[in-house]
């Protein structure tokens, strides 16, 4: 198994490559090998429990952006059957890094909005690096008012480092395209629930967030900046960006307890990428009750329930 | 300064003389324009709306001053000026936020980056917010958001408009997610107003960038920007690094929104008040101001009806 480690995973990946050194030798030997390679296996599961008991923010953002981490679309193949991906603006292009369409939860029609990054370097540059530019956004906008038109739920998925900044971008509003989708999904009248599934990255990632969930994978993350950005703009150095991530509380947990997060999804041990059919099973169960939950609520109330979540937040005091 | 003031920590004194509205003191009198390096006397600087009379270079406004030039004589009333910033996360950087708070505080006289008057404009009954740039560069926090949504949904109940003035680098990063969530909680409460019919005029000054303009400052029913404007979402400089060519001369300036369709119009800051007056009028179908109509009884062709 290739499972590219992050720094933090050496011990384990240490592990990983005796286990396969031994399986390969196993072949022409006796018994005991498959014993020993059980041993080995259980510690290296240990050893991951171990390591992933007590991550950092840091380390966590690397979890976020790890080369394997499963992107929107491979979750949508293990979501959602007969799905039919809708492309472009309408006005200038398709952008590429954001991806939508319809299709069946257990049979029901729902619109799916999510970023889609890259896996390989030309995919990367094809989707760029899930940094979508307005058209992108006013794509999205656009699936989104088709799904209140016929009454489909929504469903998004958040994993971009931001909103492109680029001297295009700048010409067509990126400014006014984000602006536009967080008012939008404010009072769409259909049920809408945002998951961060990798990168939470500032406006770009809260331009397809707004809505009557918000859930977050356990090694996501959301932040109104980059780790690296914050810690070069306020401590003038890239090089502190692990203090920033720390100062920022980016993670699941912690923006859970401060009460901006509904749900944190527990992912399989080791991350997401190492078993994203049970990630894809974890979310889909959430998805569906949570749409059960808000639909039994009532559009009315629903309106009301989502306008309230979202002007109450804040820290004053008066 | 006296011996009292100076025993006090120097987070809650206020002194008087700090105050950057009150800069009529002898060292200040003369300053030089940001646009020509024209030496300007400063009393007349400030009765021009810090508009250089020589070059006509639009410098930067504390949001109060901006806001009485624009209300009516004595017609003003504050809200939600009591709200205060709180630092939940105990954020530290290089400085800790709750110091840097502070700083701005003592610095500004604000005790966070956007202020909310009610008032008339020629008449007109408005909510108008500022932008206090001189605060922590005039970034959004939950302060300025919940101010915000408190001018909004007053200007809802009450039926009048609701005009902002933006200057901001956009969210602030001390308040980290917080922050971020003002953008979808600003654009929330404006999508109310859009549903009642209530008007809104945003009104983007220099500069107005990030998570302000994306979000409340281009969700304007009309844009109005100030000449000469830096208005965008991404900072120059993170443009220049990612596409790694030098930007056109005049990119995101007010002017260059203009041409590209962001905005509808660029309004001189000593015009503004009765080209508001004027917008808000039409928009509400209420009949022109009598300054309005003096105004256009000097035009050669008088409007028709």
């Amino acid at each position: 198994m290739n499972l590219n480690f992050l720094d933090f995973e050496r011990p384990i990946a240490e592990l990983e490559a005796k286990i396969d050194e031994l399986r390969f030798v196993g072949d022409d030997n006796d018994l005991n090998i498959h014993e020993e390679i059980q041993r080995l296996r259980d510690k290296s599961d240990s050893l991951t429990a171990e390591i992933f008991g007590r991550l950092t923010a840091w380390q966590i953002a690397q979890l976020a952006r790890h080369p394997q981490r499963p992107y929107t679309l491979d979750y949508l193949q293990r979501l959602v059957t007969e799905f039919h991906e809708l492309h472009g603006d309408r006005a200038f292009a398709d952008d590429p890094a954001i991806v939508g369409g319809i299709g069946r939860l257990d049979g029901r029609p729902v619109m799916l909005i999510g970023h889609q990054k890259g896996r390989d370097t030309r995919e990367k540059i094809r989707r760029n690096f899930g940094m979508p530019r307005p058209e992108g956004y006013r794509k999205a906008l656009r699936l989104m008012q088709t799904a209140e038109r016929f009454g489909l739920p929504i469903l998004t998925f958040i994993d971009t480092p931001g909103a492109y900044p680029g001297v295009g971008a700048e010409e067509r509003g990126q400014s006014e395209a984000i602006a536009r989708n967080l008012q939008v999904m404010a009072s769409l009248k259909v049920p809408v629930i945002c998951t961060v599934i990798g990168e939470g990255g500032s406006g770009g990632a809260l331009a397809i967030g707004v809505g009557d969930r918000l859930n977050m994978l356990s090694y996501s993350t959301y932040a109104v900046i980059s780790p690296e950005g914050c810690a070069s703009i306020l401590w003038k150095s890239a090089e502190r960006a692990q203090d920033a991530a720390e100062a920022m509380g980016i993670t699941a947990p912690r923006l859970k307890e401060l009460g901006l997060v509904d749900e944190v999804l527990e992912e399989p041990l080791g991350g997401a990428h190492r078993d994203v059919d049970a990630m894809g099973e974890t979310l889909k169960s959430r998805l569906r009750r949570q749409l059960a939950v808000i639909e039994a609520e009532g559009t009315d109330r629903m309106l009301e329930r989502r306008y309230e979540r979202l002007v109450s937040v804040g820290n004053w005091k008066e | 300064m006296s011996w009292f003031q100076k025993l006090m920590p120097s987070r809650i004194r206020t002194d008087a003389t700090d105050n950057a509205r009150n800069r009529s003191v002898p060292e200040g009198l003369w300053t030089k324009c940001s646009g020509c390096s024209a030496v300007l006397y400063r009393p007349e600087l400030e009765r021009n709306l810090e508009v250089c009379p020589k070059c006509g270079q639009h410098m930067r406004i504390n949001a109060r001053a901006r806001l009485e030039a624009l209300l009516d004589d004595g017609s003003a009333m504050e809200l939600a000026g009591s709200i205060q910033p709180q630092d939940v996360l105990r954020f530290r950087d290089s400085k800790k936020y709750k110091d840097r708070l502070a700083q701005a505080q003592k610095t500004t006289a604000e005790n966070d980056a956007l202020v909310v008057l009610h008032g008339e404009i020629e008449g007109v009954e408005v909510v108008a917010c500022a932008f206090d740039f001189e605060f922590m560069g005039g970034s959004m926090g939950s302060v300025v958001g919940e101010r915000f949504v408190r001018a909004a949904h007053f200007a809802l109940d009450q039926e009048i408009p609701l005009v902002c003035f933006s200057a901001s680098g956009g969210a602030r990063m001390q308040e980290a997610l917080f922050s971020l969530m003002q953008m979808a909680k600003t654009s929330a409460a404006l999508g109310r107003l859009r549903d009642a019919g209530i008007p809104y005029i945003s009104v983007l000054t220099d500069p107005t960038m990030g998570g302000v303009s994306a979000s409340l400052a281009m969700l304007g029913d009309i844009n109005v920007a100030e000449p000469g404007a830096l208005i965008g979402f991404a900072g120059p400089r993170v443009i220049e690094q990612t596409v790694r060519e030098t930007l056109p001369e005049g990119f995101q300036r007010a002017e260059f929104l203009l041409d590209h369709g962001a905005i509808d119009m660029i309004v001189d800051r000593r015009e503004m008040r009765t080209t508001l007056a004027s917008l808000f009028a039409l928009l509400m179908r209420l009949p022109s101001s009598p300054a309005q109509r003096r105004l256009e009884a000097d035009h050669d062709e008088p409007v028709a009806g």
